[in-house]
């Protein structure tokens, strides 16, 4: 079984007011912070019977048009083989 | 005119649009998401509401609803779309409008009446205006803060589908008349064929003195020719 480990951020180009509260809210307690960016965690459990390249390919497509939106996130993924 | 609203899972104001075309004087349809086609309609109406509870991104699952194969047909054959705040959300995640809906720059959920300023009155949703007309409506979200890149703005304004922006009562589209970051005051936008338009102001929340305010009846009335 094969489960892949997704994340999703906003674009470097884009403002997080979130990710600045909490910045700001880290600050205020007087961590050494610099910036703070807050994106998505996802974990999937991939269906059996696949090759690595096909569940590749279908995670890339999951990503692109389902759990990321382009014009303002981008997306990485890793896949590990779980026991 | 034949009128379809489609309510999704977590949909809230389908039954306001209900109501404020049934003042305008027009009956229209109540469409559930599961449904496949909006054949015979001229108008599909994707109202505002919290579709899938928001989950993922605004509008990001209901964009693929059963229903919304059919929208898109209907859209990019001509046919009329009117995406209303959470329909907006929709509209910009299946493709139909450019751009994207961030999180609110101050980060709250704002609920309050709005001035908007008419920028493009030669549409078919926006006719019954006057050019530069203020317009007051509610506005009722968290993630209606407008984006989107250099290059698509460029497009948006040199092509005249900004419909609406957000403006302080004097009419002024600046920083203070702005509630939610969004990119140049941006309210509303239109598709480049002029059917298509998504806003996040609720115009069907203003369509009756008793509830604040008849601004909203413009978009009614132009819509019904």
């Amino acid at each position: 079984m094969s489960e892949a480990h997704v994340q999703v951020t906003l674009k470097k180009s884009i403002l997080d007011p979130q990710g600045s509260a909490v910045e700001k809210a880290l600050r205020q307690m007087g961590y050494p912070v610099d910036a703070v960016r807050v994106g998505k965690f996802m974990e999937i459990r991939i269906a059996d019977g696949l090759s690595r390249t096909e569940q590749r390919e279908a995670l890339e497509e999951i990503c692109r048009k389902v759990l990321s939106n382009p014009v303002i996130e981008e997306y990485t993924f890793s896949l590990e083989d779980q026991p | 005119m034949k009128i379809g609203i489609v309510r999704f899972p977590g949909s809230n104001c389908e039954t306001d649009c209900l109501e404020a075309w049934r003042v305008m004087g027009c009956e229209a349809d109540m469409l559930w998401h599961r449904e496949t086609s909006v054949r015979g309609y001229d108008l599909v109406v994707l109202p505002g509401g919290f579709s899938y509870g928001d989950y993922l991104r605004t509008g990001a699952i209901a964009r693929f609803s059963p229903i919304m194969p059919d929208v898109i047909r209907h859209a990019r054959e001509g046919g009329l779309v009117w995406g209303i705040c959470n329909g907006f959300q929709i509209l910009t995640e299946c493709g139909l409008l450019p751009g994207a809906l961030l999180r609110n720059a101050g980060l709250s959920f704002i609920c309050a009446p709005q001035c908007l300023r008419v920028e493009n009155n030669a549409t078919v949703f926006t006719r019954a205006y006057a050019p530069g007309q203020i317009a007051r409506m509610p506005i009722n979200h968290g993630e209606g803060n407008y984006y989107i890149d250099a290059a698509g703005l460029e497009e948006l304004e040199s092509e005249g589908r900004v419909v609406f922006r957000y403006v302080s009562a004097d009419g002024a589209a600046d920083a203070a008349g702005n509630p939610n970051g969004s990119v140049q005051n941006i309210a509303g936008i239109i598709s480049r064929e002029g059917n298509v338009l998504g806003m996040m102001p609720h115009p069907e929340r203003a369509v009756e003195q008793l509830i604040g305010g008849e601004d909203g009846r413009g978009m009614f009335r132009s819509l019904l020719g």
